[in-house]
């Protein structure tokens, strides 16, 4: 354990020694803070719903650029030899890993909070919903993260790692709401909003938590860490 | 305790059908500077990268400090300090930063884990940049942090990939002596294509070439078992001398007539006829006795005007390339390097 937080504490130091977590960080606190204050002067609602929804379309962008670098660039570098050959098992590496970019992505979607406090300053402020909401946000960034790092594990280019992760996020966070919503009812768009991201999201935001959703994401995350862990395994009989 | 750092035992490696390493096995003791020498690509770091645990040999076994690869890479890993090809660190971290990562990466706590930095920083000589930026560092400078997180906790063994490349000669000669009164109490195996740094460094040799360990031996014995002294003897071709002077000749004697009869001659071969001259280089079996009076009176007699008669002491660099391009196979049987150590050859 010891051994994962110290490969975790590196990496979310590293973070911010480089311009990654700062753009990420400007850009989700952007667009989330513009789209939430715009809903709360044009229609006059003070609703985190909405807000929740955007942070969950930002973050397919946003958290492929956190977990890029995650494991490509050690290799690039060569650092994971370094890492690879010290006394720990490589599943502590990936735990590691994941841990350091959560960590930094937590305290993103914390800085997020501002704008339901700022807005609970001015009126009668649902705190339910927004404790649901966040929690699935951070679920579903659990899982975005983890696939992420899937895709951080497979190739030693940096920009590979980051399209091959936002290819996958879109297809779950961006097209698949978006064809389900455009088909509206019947059983194809059923179907899809099983595998949307949006769809999960959407229910925590109004203040529900399912099993089912909570479920769907934690899947999705022990799928992306299993997947990192055998392909940092395979090095070794490569 | 056993003596042995470190038993290798049949190790080879496939990358699908291209072979890495086949079948190599050594072993090794405390206190020896083991210099890995090949070519690129001859199987040098995949050696190193399956000591280390980093990658598993596709058959084979190896036992570091008494824990096998297979059984305990971590028990392995943890006997072992080791510096990759390139010194791969994180660049953006203060080297005090990356030590105190390294040493609790290594188990090391707090005040423990302060002094054995200070400590290792003094050994490779790293206090004035302490406070500084790894990425500003010199190559010199960045090889001494790669060697610092190598020795943090004080392993038995030391491998190091390349150690010298690409620093400039102050720098390299600065490393070879840091590496050498390190390697004074710990094993280390270095791997390197640069024949002078072997010489000037290590006690004992492995030539690996194409995954194959071709020779195994101290420098000198290997430079010296692979045929003694070279004489390169330069003569007259057109002229000849008898009784009254030099006359000129349409035909002077074949060199290996000439000097192919005398004692201690392992080899005569024409280097080139030019100019009304003939190079030759006579390789010796020997260097305990000078062959150059005997090469003297063998022209003497025969009339043959000298010109040119010189030693030049084989040195690795022959060796190296005799060994690992497959030249001079002619005088595979009798030159072939001794190995004092055995070094298992079976086929798959």
């Amino acid at each position: 354990m010891q051994n994962v937080l110290n490969i975790a504490l590196r990496q979310f130091r590293a973070y911010f020694n480089g311009p990654v977590a700062y753009i990420v960080a400007i850009i989700m606190l952007g667009v989330v803070g513009f789209m939430f204050w715009l809903f709360f002067f044009v229609q006059g609602v003070a609703t985190i719903h909405e807000m929740i929804n955007w942070m969950g379309y930002v973050m397919v962008v946003a958290i492929p650029a956190l977990t890029m670098g995650l494991i490509a660039e050690e290799k690039s570098s060569g650092t994971v030899e370094i890492l690879l050959t010290m006394p720990v098992k490589d599943h502590e590496v990936i735990l590691g890993k994941y841990l350091g970019a959560l960590g930094l992505f937590l305290v993103i979607v914390l800085l997020t909070l501002v704008n339901p406090i700022a807005v609970s300053q001015f009126g009668d402020l649902d705190w339910g919903p927004v404790a649901t909401g966040y929690l699935g946000l951070i679920l579903e960034g659990m899982a975005m993260l983890a696939l992420g790092l899937m895709a951080s594990s497979w190739t030693k280019n940096q920009l590979v790692a980051f399209f091959i992760s936002l290819f996958m996020l879109a297809i779950v966070g961006w097209l698949i709401p978006a064809a389900a919503r455009f088909m509206a009812t019947g059983w194809v768009a059923n179907t899809l909003e099983v595998i949307s991201f949006s769809h999960h999201l959407e229910s925590m935001a109004r203040g529900v938590i399912d099993s089912r959703d909570v479920l769907f994401f934690l899947s999705l995350t022990v799928l992306g860490l299993v997947v990192s862990f055998q392909s940092i395994e395979s090095r070794r009989w490569g | 305790m056993s003596d042995v750092m470190i038993e290798a035992h049949g190790l080879g490696k496939k990358y699908g059908s291209f072979v890495a390493l086949k079948n190599a096995s050594f072993e090794l003791r405390r206190g020896e500077i083991l210099g890995l020498l090949g070519p690129n690509g001859a199987g040098k770091s995949t050696t190193m990268k399956i000591l280390t645990c980093f990658i598993a040999p596709s058959n084979g076994t190896a036992k570091v400090k008494g824990c096998d690869i297979w059984d305990d890479p971590i028990g392995a890993r943890r006997a072992i300090g080791y510096l990759p090809e390139t010194t791969p660190l994180y660049e953006e971290m203060l080297v005090k930063e990356y030590l105190d990562w390294v040493a609790a990466m290594r188990g090391l706590r707090g005040d423990e884990a302060e002094k054995r930095i200070l400590e290792v920083v003094e050994e490779v000589g790293l206090e004035p940049k302490i406070a500084a930026a790894i990425s500003e560092l010199s190559k010199g400078f960045k090889q001494r942090v790669g060697l610092a997180q190598a020795l943090i906790h004080e392993p038995p063994i030391l491998i190091l990939d390349e150690p010298l490349s690409g620093l400039d000669p102050n720098q390299a000669a600065e490393i070879r002596e840091l590496i050498k009164s390190i390697g004074k109490e710990r094993t280390v195996i270095l791997s390197t294509h640069n024949l002078d740094e072997v010489q000037k460094t290590c006690q004992r040799v492995l030539i690996i070439n194409k995954g194959k360990i071709v020779a195994d031996d101290t420098p000198e014995e290997l430079a010296r078992s692979t045929g003694g002294p070279r004489y390169r003897v330069r003569y007259l071709s057109d002229r000849r001398l008898e009784s009254g002077g030099f006359r000129d000749s349409a035909s002077t004697p074949d060199p290996r007539e000439l000097f192919g009869q005398l004692d201690k001659v392992d080899r005569v071969r024409e280097l080139e006829r030019e100019d009304g001259e003939v190079l030759v280089e006579i390789a010796s079996t020997t260097d305990e006795v000078d062959l150059r009076p005997a090469i003297f009176q063998a022209a003497v007699e025969r009339g043959v005007v000298l010109v040119g008669l010189e030693t030049k002491q084989q040195n690795l660099d022959q060796v190296f390339r005799n060994l690992t391009t497959g030249a001079d196979e002619e005088k595979a049987g009798r030159g072939r390097p001794r190995r004092k150590r055995p070094v298992v050859e079976e086929e798959e």
